[in-house]
């Protein structure tokens, strides 16, 4: 793999942390047993009403994910900032932005790409349809990578502060609003009998905006947090 | 005759010209306010439809209005404190913080007290309802990221970067929730078009200025506190009669 070219830098830092991840996959398993934890504790809160549950049941995922995903949004960077390695990319003549973006990738395909997996067994045991199931994981598909990157923002902010992990979703969650909204929004169209193509449509352009903006910001507070 | 613009953009400067300024934005708010509650409360009739409960507007409408217009401002001069890094305007902005929050708050409690008589509820999840509270997270977000930094120059940074952030996603936001709320049903409560009585207008519009000169005038204050207790260690500071004295 060419190291100096930008793409061969992000699949370079892709498969480092992938690499990573897999020497702790405990880390991996932990967020992802809090999603079933969190969805499965939902029936037992508002009771087993069928119908009740397959209303509820694109809401209750996709909160469940948005705090899953909190939850591992303190690893992104702490690891790499307690030993040292944050401070050598940041040296590192390549874009920072461009290693951010690499660091993103491979924290969503560790964290919130299992979600998205695991999603259509929990769909199934809140009764959804086959429609609703299918364009809920679509959305997940393209929601999570927005948690995942406004995250590393207030990932990157946070770091190395005290209680941090609290402070983050404190900063984080309303900022992700429109992707909760937009991503249960598609799958209330379809069991109503509309299209879910104008959701899904933004969420696509939501993913967009944070895909070219959010690296950048996020690289400017790392450079605030390490100064 | 050539103007030194820079002049009060050094806390030195603006020390003291803000300590003479506060006298007159809070002499002028007390003012305003005293007569704009007179007109609302004893020119302005009560409302065909909504009897005296409407008269809450005197206040509701003024603090919903600041708590988004202190946000925007909030955010732009914490813009400027990361672009020219001017140590004055990462202070402003933390101490418009507040003021703001206070102000979001009152919009929601005061939008509840209304609400419970008019709509038979303490809260709806209407979408203007809920995205001033979506506001006051942020404004929470930007106070607490600021107070957990112990480093003043790094919190300065990193909130201002946070204000950035949420300022852009503001709209966003807004519109989410706003399609959010129509898509299940349309809103079966909103202000009927009628032409608001004039004395009714007139109270609001002097109420919501008293607002403008109090936030003023208690932003004034609280930057102020906080240029003390930044420069604590500097000469001028300790030159100062307030502290000598």
């Amino acid at each position: 793999m060419n190291k100096s070219t930008l793409l061969g830098l992000l699949v370079l830092v892709i498969r480092r942390d992938l690499l990573l991840a897999m020497r702790r996959r405990a880390d991996v398993l932990t967020t992802l047993i809090f999603f079933v934890m969190v969805v499965s504790l939902f029936p037992l809160g508002v009771g087993p009403e069928m119908n009740m549950l397959r209303k509820m049941a694109a809401g209750v995922l996709w909160v469940a994910a948005l705090l899953s995903s909190m939850l591992s949004l303190g690893r992104l960077f702490s690891a790499d900032y307690l030993d040292g390695t944050l401070e050598q990319m940041m040296l590192a003549p390549q874009s920072l932005s461009m290693l951010v973006l690499g660091k993103i990738a491979a924290h969503w395909m560790v964290s919130g790409l299992p979600l998205v997996l695991m999603a259509p067994v929990l769909g199934v045991q809140f009764d959804m349809p086959a429609q609703a199931l299918g364009v809920l994981i679509i959305g997940l598909l393209l929601g999570t990578p927005i948690l995942s990157m406004i995250g590393a923002i207030g990932a990157a902010l946070t770091l190395g502060l005290r209680g941090g992990g609290v402070l983050l979703s404190l900063l984080v969650l309303p900022l992700c609003i429109p992707v909760l909204i937009f991503g249960t929004g598609a799958v209330e169209a379809v069991s109503t009998g509309l299209s879910a193509a104008s959701h899904l449509s933004l969420l696509g352009a939501l993913l967009m905006l944070a895909l070219v903006s959010t690296p950048w910001v996020t690289a400017q507070a790392l450079r605030i947090s390490m100064e | 005759m050539a103007i030194n613009w820079f002049k009060y953009s050094a806390p030195t400067t603006f020390y003291g010209l803000a300590g003479k300024m506060i006298p007159w934005f809070a002499v002028s708010a007390a003012a305003l306010l005293a007569a704009g509650l007179y007109i609302g409360f004893a020119v302005a009739p009560a409302d065909y439809q909504q009897g005296e409960f409407y008269r809450i507007i005197f206040i509701h409408v003024p603090s919903s209005i600041l708590s988004m217009f202190l946000y925007l401002i909030m955010a732009g001069y914490a813009a400027l404190g990361l672009i020219f890094n001017t140590r004055l305007s990462a202070m402003m902005a933390s101490a418009i913080a507040p003021t703001g929050a206070l102000f979001a708050f009152i919009s929601l409690w005061t939008g509840a007290l209304w609400g419970k008589p008019m709509w038979g509820a303490w809260w709806v999840w209407d979408a203007r309802l809920t995205s001033e509270l979506i506001l006051l997270f942020l404004y929470l977000g930007f106070i607490a990221l600021h107070a957990s930094i112990d480093d003043p120059r790094r919190a300065d940074r990193a909130s201002a970067l946070l204000a950035i952030v949420g300022s852009v996603n503001v709209p966003i936001i807004y519109f989410s929730v706003q399609w959010w709320n129509t898509l299940h049903q349309g809103s079966t409560i909103k202000f009927s078009g009628t032409s608001m009585h004039i004395a009714m207008q007139q109270a609001m519009f002097t109420t919501l200025a008293a607002c403008w000169l109090y936030a003023i005038a208690v932003v004034l204050a609280r930057v102020r506190s906080i240029i003390l207790e930044r420069e604590r260690n500097t000469t001028w500071i300790s030159e100062l009669p307030e502290v000598k004295g």
